[in-house]
């Protein structure tokens, strides 16, 4: 990809992308709304499955590294926590702490 | 959003494709209402994929006017159905009504669409309505070919379930089997690949064993699989099979014959044609070949007979490959993720997040990151799942590595069929706008 193509997305992300006009972040707001299948409504669960609405960011981010890594034990969210990357996962975790 | 700046250098560099190409894809459809107008979108299907675009829709963007068409009266979810056919719940449990998407869109709508004009955008119903529409999208699910399996009339269809879209089919196999006398055989023919719902076969045969194995000892579940193999979750329904219905022993409740493609039902002497062998039960099961769903012919975006029975779509926004401003969500749509609920669901939100920026005239700029998780019973009280994510371009579905255990469960646990329970509870919600 040669720079100039680089720097006409990377001004479209600064014109609205990322932050749009309403300064809600919509990628990290469509990363979330995927959670709610099995997490409930705005991560807000009614059974088994744990809430995420709310979560500290410092929870969040905790357990999905280390369920990526594989030093806390899961059934299903080790397999999810990996096809993630970092940053992702710390948006999300922004996502869920101010979203209560 | 704390983004370091590598991180941020090589999102944007995502983002920066995903504009170039949408830009040209954002030309091609309808941009933003002209004259003040608030944009339209007509959404046809309220199942899981359908019911949730057009709740985000209104979520993510208050000013689209959007009508949702659905035919049937109430939502009868398709996943846990298999445990209505084993006896551990009632379709009571997985019936929904309309009210809280009611409350949330701008016309809810109960008919059926005869007609699409996708040139004048115009779509018409069984009741003489019309609608006009900016975008639209069908979530139609799948249709069923009975016409490929000969004598699958509908005569035949009065007696013979397939029991693939639940509802009064899945109450009617549960009755079937309740009628059934001890030493009995249920016959399972299982369609050709792909197919809604891949482990769905598999888990039926576990809990109608599972029933027969509390209630009809001596009966049997012959599996008539059109595959060559167990095509989902393999390892996982065998080492089941095995441990609860005593599979590989000359006692098992469970007869499972590969590369037994049922090519004609006789309903009257309850008899499954295969290529060189009759299976004859005392319930039979045929579930026929799948396609995209009529809507999608309706419309001009289901390829003809002949080529791949699913709708190609840019996977960006689930816009249709040959129809502009047609979406296609779902089972209907070509891809190499499982024709499944959760899937369906979560591809409505990429529309209707697509839907949002090209109605307003903006780019597609989200690079989508979506998941799927999918749980299947082993026995009334057990379970497995199959969990993966997948990141979006404009031609796949890409499945985010590393996946760890190929994606699906160690082993079947009873804890797990508290997380499938809690899914149900928790997708339904998300799909129908219900109260937590």
């Amino acid at each position: 990809m040669n720079k100039a193509f680089l720097l006409c997305g990377l001004l479209a992300v600064a014109q609205g992308a990322i932050a749009s006009t309403d300064g809600v972040d919509k990628t990290v707001r469509f990363m979330a709304a995927n959670c709610a299948y099995c997490h409930g409504p705005d991560g807000r669960s009614s059974s088994a499955i744990p809430s995420l609405a709310g979560m500290h960011k410092a929870r969040f981010v905790g357990s999905m590294k280390a369920m990526k890594a594989g030093t806390q034990a899961s059934l299903v969210m080790y397999q999810i926590a990996a096809g993630y990357s970092d940053a992702e996962i710390d948006a999300m975790g922004d996502w869920f702490a101010k979203n209560k | 959003m704390t983004l370091n700046r590598r991180d941020f250098l090589k999102f944007s560099a995502g983002a920066a494709s995903a504009v170039g190409l949408s830009t040209l894809a954002g030309c091609a459809g309808t941009g933003p209402a002209v004259g003040g107008a608030r944009p339209k979108v007509v959404v046809v299907g309220a199942g899981f994929g359908g019911a949730t675009c057009a709740k985000y829709l209104k979520l993510w963007d208050p000013n689209i006017e959007v009508t949702l068409i659905e035919a049937n009266e109430k939502f009868v979810s398709c996943p846990l159905s298999n445990l209505v056919i084993g006896g551990a719940r009632t379709i009571d449990d997985l019936t929904f009504s309309y009210d809280g998407l009611k409350k949330l869109v701008d016309n809810f709508v109960h008919d059926t669409v005869v007609g699409i004009d996708a040139t004048a955008r115009t779509l018409r119903t069984a009741s003489g309505r019309n609608f006009s529409y900016d975008r639209l999208v069908l979530s139609g699910g799948v249709e069923l070919q009975y016409d490929k399996i000969e004598g699958y009339d509908t005569e035949a269809r009065k007696t013979v379930m397939h029991g693939w879209k639940a509802g009064p089919q899945t109450v009617t196999l549960r009755r079937q089997l309740e009628a059934m006398p001890d030493g009995g055989v249920f016959v399972l023919a299982t369609p050709p690949t792909p197919y809604r719902c891949p482990p769905g076969p598999y888990e039926r045969a576990c809990l109608v064993a599972d029933y027969f194995k509390q209630h009809k000892p001596r009966s049997k579940v012959i599996v008539l699989d059109a595959s060559s193999d167990i095509v989902s979750k393999k390892g996982l329904f065998m080492a089941a099979w095995k441990k609860h219905y005593g599979f590989g022993t000359p006692d098992s409740l469970i007869d499972y014959r590969p590369s037994s493609k049922a090519l004609k039902v006789n309903a009257a002497t309850k008899t499954i044609s295969l290529e060189f062998d009759d299976i004859k039960g005392d319930v039979i099961n045929v579930i026929p070949p799948m396609r995209a769903a009529k809507l999608t012919e309706l419309a001009g975006a289901r390829p003809s007979e002949g080529k791949q029975a699913w709708c190609p779509v840019d996977f960006r926004s689930y816009e249709s490959k040959t129809v502009p401003n047609v979406h296609i969500l779902g089972d209907s749509a070509e891809s190499n993720m499982p024709k499944a609920g959760a899937v369906a669901n979560n591809t409505g939100k990429m529309c209707a997040a697509a839907l949002v920026e090209l109605l307003n005239g903006r780019p597609l700029v989200i690079a989508p990151v979506i998941t799927n998780t999918c749980f299947s019973a082993t026995s009334g009280t057990t379970a497995m799942h199959v969990a993966m994510v997948f990141r979006a371009d404009k031609d796949h579905m890409m499945v985010s590595q590393p996946l760890p255990d190929k994606g699906i469960s160690k082993v079947e646990s009873e804890a797990e069929m508290k997380f499938m329970d809690s899914w149900g509870k928790n997708i339904w919600a998300d799909t129908l706008n219900l109260k937590i």
